[in-house]
């Protein structure tokens, strides 16, 4: 069986500098996988060039044994590759409800879309609590929930969540790690994008290390230490 | 007494029409964050359109809106996925230009094939109203013109809170990378904001057009009215625009009962210039 997520060599750039160079990696269906790195490795980038919001120069990039490079992203969301941005980037003037309802907007999440906000309202009670609220309102926390609730709705395959813990209390990431391990249960395969070194490994099965642009470093986090891994992360 | 009631009415009548005047380029201010210069020009353009629709199949202004609304729907969407699309990332004079463009556009094509000859929507229901008392009327057309300004922008209210497709659009206008990432395809989006946009200006140029007379230079008019109330209201917000309106219409209306019709215009524009001092961010801005 093929991976799920094929990343090939990919060199992608903001104008003359290079964020990404030939970066690889994939991920087996069903599998937690985490890519690693400080601010700046080129980690959020490679993640929009999966979503499609960013073309890359080079490379390619595999999902569901399709040759996606290059698709527009609504096509990419269609096909179940979901993603939650950092910060959560949820829409501030609309409802915490009208978010989660604009997850199931793709015509294959429409249909469903009363089952799954049933769904995303028993994995995050609050979200119903909070329903008519402008998400605007919401502290970090809350808008994370519904930004994973939001990415739910489009009945994904893969979930990426970009910088899932970044600013929060740790109550609150414990919370949502939890979650996410409780959706991948559920059959949903993650990759995790993270700067937490030691939360990252504890909770995927492979991990990918990154440095200026480049992996470093991988392995199942079973074999790789803390210690080669903090060497790799901060390029030492 | 009486006729600073009869200019209060019709201050607020006129007012409602010109909220619909402005809904669609607030619209798009709020939304694709373009100022479409000719927003005034394709309002004119469809009161030519109506013209051009009622002299060939006979039909009066208000079945012209069949066919009307369609074309504009149709030119918006085009001129935007055509021109402005392709320019939206290279900052804001671009599209600024195209839309300068058209409105220099619309006006010569109109002027070649309609001449600077004065025109009008006749219906009979110019010369109709409602007498209220001995001296107080309701004239019908402004009746209907505002019913119609006030009736799209609710609308147009509903359509963005219950639809799929309108939620999209205010997803986009609030984070259009996040829209993205929810499957919606903004170009698409943008061009159907646009067709929007275009159809309000269809029907508020039908109102106008049997209202007023009309040119094909009319559109810096149009524009300016849309201007304020965008404006006044605050960018976006379509419940300031509607307040907008009615505020922008008792002004010119009353204003120019009191101090004499000369003065209509300049009054209008002492109100907006007022807001810009002392609430530049409009009434409802968010």
């Amino acid at each position: 069986m093929s991976a799920l997520l094929k990343v090939e060599n990919i060199d992608a750039f903001y104008g003359d500098f290079q964020a990404v160079q030939q970066a690889s990696f994939e991920v087996d269906e069903k599998k937690i996988v985490s890519v690693i790195g400080t601010n700046g490795a080129g980690k959020t980038t490679l993640m929009k060039v999966i979503g499609g919001t960013l073309a890359a120069r080079g490379g390619k990039v595999w999902f569901a044994d399709r040759d996606i490079t290059g698709w527009p992203t609504y096509k990419i969301v269609e096909l179940g590759l979901s993603q939650v941005p950092e910060g959560g980037k949820v829409f501030a003037r609309m409802s915490v409800m009208e978010n989660l309802i604009m997850g199931s907007y793709t015509p294959r999440a429409r249909s469903g879309a009363k089952a799954s906000l049933e769904r995303v309202y028993e994995l995050f009670p609050m979200l119903k609590e909070k329903a008519g609220q402008a998400a605007g309102s919401l502290s970090g926390g809350q808008r994370q929930m519904v930004a994973i609730g939001r990415a739910l709705m489009s009945n994904p395959r893969l979930i990426c969540f970009d910088e899932i813990s970044l600013g929060l209390a740790p109550t609150v990431i414990k919370d949502i790690y939890a979650r996410i391990r409780q959706l991948n249960a559920e059959g949903i395969t993650i990759v995790l994008v993270e700067q937490d070194v030691k939360r990252s490994l504890k909770t995927c099965e492979t991990a990918y290390i990154m440095l200026k642009g480049k992996v470093v470093l991988s392995g199942k986090s079973k074999d790789l230490t803390e210690d080669t891994v903090s060497k790799a992360y901060f390029g030492m | 007494m009486d006729a600073i009631i009869q200019s209060i009415i019709q201050g607020l009548l006129l007012g409602g029409l010109y909220a619909g005047v402005g809904i669609g380029m607030s619209m798009i201010f709020g939304i694709v964050q373009i100022t479409n210069l000719a927003h005034g020009d394709f309002l004119v353009l469809a009161s030519f359109v109506s013209l051009f629709v009622m002299g060939a199949l006979g039909l009066n202004p208000f079945l012209s809106l069949i066919i009307v609304i369609p074309v504009m729907f149709f030119i918006g969407y085009a001129v935007q996925t055509t021109m402005l699309n392709k320019v939206l990332t290279r900052g804001a004079e671009p599209p600024l230009l195209i839309t300068f463009g058209f409105s220099i556009i619309i006006q010569n094509l109109l002027l070649y094939y309609f001449t600077a000859n004065a025109q009008k929507l006749s219906t009979p229901l110019l010369l109709k109203s409602i007498a209220v008392t001995d001296n107080i009327r309701i004239p019908i057309m402004y009746l209907i013109s505002c019913l119609a300004g006030v009736v799209i922008i609710l609308l147009l209210s509903v359509y963005m809170r219950v639809t799929y497709q309108g939620k999209a659009i205010r997803a986009t206008s609030d984070d259009n990378d996040a829209a993205q990432l929810m499957g919606v395809n903004i170009k698409r989006t943008y061009g159907i904001a646009m067709g929007i946009s275009m159809m309000t200006a269809g029907v508020t140029g039908v109102m106008i057009g049997t209202l007023f007379n009309f040119y094909p230079s009319s559109g810096s008019t149009y524009l300016i009215i849309a201007f304020a109330v965008v404006v006044i209201g605050g960018i976006g917000s379509i419940n300031g625009t509607l307040v907008a309106g009615f505020i922008f219409g008792l002004a010119q209306v009353v204003g120019g009962q009191i101090l004499g019709a000369t003065y209509q215009q300049l009054i209008g524009y002492i109100v907006l210039l007022i807001m810009l001092i002392f609430r530049p961010q409009g009434l409802f801005s968010k």
